[in-house]
């Protein structure tokens, strides 16, 4: 027995040094760059967030590389264009990954992209970021280990706004709802109703319109929404959509007629600035706001608008804010994984497992990504208000709705949960902010 | 379905089929001409806008007069159109006449494509739109309901002109008999002493006008951005497809209907808005396959 012990001890210590030995030998060299693979529109409708997108990763890729990268290691995008659909940015995702050995994605914008390849990331073993895509089943549907999302999701923003919506316009009776005929319109809007009747039960919906995504008239549904004067709408279009119903609708006297709900028109106000009217509750996606009440005299944001400015013509939009907090969330998942790993450049899977948990703070509210992945970013909204310091209307009575409160607890889906939401959170307190200069 | 609603869906519904027609109109007829089906007329449709808009950003740029706004959609169209019908006749249709259709909709759609990236390098990604017009033509009310009058008026009537001029044109002019003689029989006319090439070229230059007229029409009220091509020349081919192949006539009506459905749908059943155009497409094309329109005889136009 004696001896039997000894001789076990001996190959258990062997097998020990054993390991110790292959997992030295396996510990990750620091490589010459970082290749991260960025998915984003740079052709199509879509490219209205794509491009602002771009330019932002531009930026800030190249101010960390300027800093040294992420300790000493510089970091080399490698972008493919979401424009050219799904198995196309599926193909390429695959030969950036084998062919180029990039195990680091930002992708994507499109929701469908997120939910193709979310699996794919897994199987793969990429660390797959979603920077920009909204829809909340991804990771509720699935657990994933290697993906993660450091942003809010569709739920998160669409109950926010109904609570905005009820705290700033408590008496209403009817609403209707035009929303592009995708898969974003379609769930966005399930979730704001499913919100709104959990919290206004005698709310009375008297239209949902549909119409083609890329319509080049919404006249007959302008028509149809004076005829039937709802006292609130939803629309949450973006981009060439969004665009031409506001012009259209403005034109025609609608938007003042009815109130708008609109979550996504921070993207557009730039450009179609003059026609939206006073009183339009307005939010880009999150707290993702140039002038943004606790962070715009922040140096960092002041010097990034700046810069974007003047490489792009135009203020930030959300897009290049989800861009930038990808970044910077990849860059400080990065360096707690080298903390953690004694100093030394961590695996991938050092690296997804110190993205869960991990706080980061990109130019809005700081953001934490919860166990399952799902970013933790409190939510902006406010109201339309023209004022002379800019050719376009800014955002008064801002609010924030944190996180915590219209987040999705994990485990649970969101259309059941949404359901369960109490008019107790309508009495919360919540932060608000009138637009000063 | 109220009298009042009927009117309502009437209205909305005839100023989508205007702009609609405009475009079916120049793809049809040199369809009728030259038997090829020109994808690239999306694209025609799409930088014709553009450049109205640019024109119209300019008028405001330089504090031109806004009485130039309206003109300008018509002088974008007329710069734009010849000169880029043209180049695509010369360069490229001349040389696929009488080939496999197939192919003919491959080099069309090359063309569509390669266009579609010039509008990206002109104009970039970011949605455009001047609505400088339609401000300027004002509302008007009615039945509580407020319409502008640019798309109530301007452009059903700039519409109708289109038709009716290219059908005086067709029938009452010289060269416009030559026009109807080349879809008779490219040969047997071009035996006769009509020049086959001039009388191709014209058409195509009308044609291609037309498409950017519909462009700069459109501009207005819509924004432009890269895939609006794509989108008008789905449409304008469930027109051509209802009405039949080269059928002016029919693409009005065809157009019309497709418009009008639409705008109904969206009071009746707003789930079926996005799809009209395809079923009706679909049921004409089960009855009739050849289009609504079309003709038993040889004659296209």
């Amino acid at each position: 027995m004696k001896r039997f012990n000894r001789k076990f001890g001996l190959i258990a210590s062997m097998m020990v040094v054993l390991t110790l030995w292959a997992q030295l030998s396996l510990a990750q060299e620091k490589p010459a760059e970082l290749k991260v693979g960025i998915t984003t529109y740079v052709t199509g409708p879509a490219s209205v967030f794509g491009v602002p997108a771009k330019a932002a990763f531009d930026i800030m890729i190249e101010e960390i590389n300027a800093k040294g990268g992420i300790d000493g290691v510089k970091i080399a995008p490698f972008f493919i264009d979401e424009g050219v659909g799904t198995s196309g940015v599926l193909s390429e995702y695959r030969r950036a990954n084998q062919e180029m050995g990039i195990r680091v994605m930002l992708a994507a914008i499109s929701s469908g992209h997120c939910l193709a390849l979310a699996p794919v990331a897994e199987d793969l073993k990429i660390l797959n970021v979603m920077w920009d895509c909204s829809t909340e089943r991804v990771l509720e549907d699935a657990k994933f280990n290697y993906v993660f999302r450091t942003q809010a999701n569709a739920t998160i923003e669409m109950v926010a706004a109904v609570i905005y919506l009820l705290r700033t316009k408590p008496d209403f009776k009817t609403v209707a709802v035009v929303n592009q005929d995708y898969a974003w319109g379609r769930d966005s809007w399930e979730i704001f109703i499913n919100t709104l009747k959990a919290l206004k039960p005698d709310v009375k919906v008297v239209a949902e319109l549909f119409p083609k995504f890329g319509a080049s008239d919404f006249s007959a549904e302008i028509s149809r929404l004076q005829a039937l004067r709802p006292d609130v709408i939803l629309n949450t279009s973006w981009g060439g959509d969004l665009d031409t119903f506001v012009r259209q609708a403005a034109q025609r006297g609608l938007l003042k007629s009815s109130t708008f709900v609109m979550p996504l028109l921070e993207s557009s106000m730039e450009r179609i600035g003059d026609a939206v009217p006073d009183g339009v509750i307005a939010a880009g996606r999150g707290d993702h706001y140039f002038l943004h009440p606790e962070t715009k005299n922040d140096p960092a944001h002041v010097a990034f608008v700046k810069k974007f400015r003047e490489k792009t013509g135009a203020y930030p939009i959300y897009p290049s804010y989800h861009a930038v907090q990808s970044v910077i969330a990849l860059k400080a998942a990065y360096e707690k994984a080298i903390k953690a790993n004694g100093g030394k450049w961590p695996t991938i899977e050092q690296v997804a497992a110190a993205m869960k948990g991990l706080e980061f703070k990109g130019f809005g509210r700081p953001i934490k990504i919860r166990e399952d992945g799902q970013g933790m970013e409190d939510q902006l909204y406010g109201i339309t208000k023209k004022v002379p310091e800019y050719p376009f209307p800014v955002l008064d009575k801002m609010m924030f709705i944190p996180a915590e409160l219209v987040t999705t607890p994990v485990g649970q889906k969101s259309p059941e949960y949404v359901k369960t939401i109490s008019p107790e959170i309508l009495k919360k307190e919540f932060k608000t902010y009138n637009y000063t200069k | 379905m109220t009298t009042e609603m009927f009117i309502l869906a009437t209205l909305d519904g005839l100023s989508a089929a205007a702009l609609l027609f405009m475009v079916a109109l120049g793809l049809t007829l040199i369809f009728g001409v030259m038997g090829i089906l020109n994808v690239a007329h999306g694209s025609l449709y799409a930088i014709g806008g553009y450049v109205a808009a640019t024109l119209g950003l300019a008028i405001d740029k330089f504090g031109l007069s806004p009485a130039l706004y309206l003109p300008a959609l018509f002088l974008a169209a007329i710069l734009i159109g010849p000169l880029l019908g043209t180049l695509l006749e010369v360069g490229l249709l001349r040389r696929i006449l009488g080939k496999e259709h197939v192919l003919q909709l491959l080099v069309t759609f090359a063309a569509f494509m390669i266009l579609e990236d010039v509008q990206r390098l002109v104009w970039g990604t970011q949605p455009y739109f001047v609505s400088n017009v339609m401000n300027q033509f004002g509302n008007t009310d009615v039945l509580g309901i407020t319409y502008t009058n640019y798309q109530m008026i301007v452009l059903p009537v700039v519409a109708a002109v289109a038709y009716y001029g290219l059908r005086y044109f067709l029938t009452k002019t010289w060269l416009g008999r030559e026009v109807i003689a080349m879809t008779f029989h490219r040969e047997v006319a071009t035996a006769m002493g009509v020049n086959a090439k001039l009388v191709s070229l014209l058409t195509f230059v009308i044609g291609a006008g037309l498409g950017t007229l519909g462009g700069a029409l459109a501009s207005p009220s819509t924004a432009l951005l890269p895939g609006v091509g794509a989108d008008m020349i789905v449409q304008s081919f469930a027109v051509i497809a209802i009405a039949g192949l080269g059928q002016l006539g029919g693409a009005a009506l065809a157009a019309c209907l497709i418009g009008l459905s639409r705008s109904f749908a969206v009071y009746l059943m707003p789930e079926l808005a996005v799809l009209t155009p395809y079923i009706i497409m679909v049921l004409v094309l089960l009855v009739r396959p050849e289009g609504l329109f079309a003709a038993t005889s040889m004659r296209r136009i």
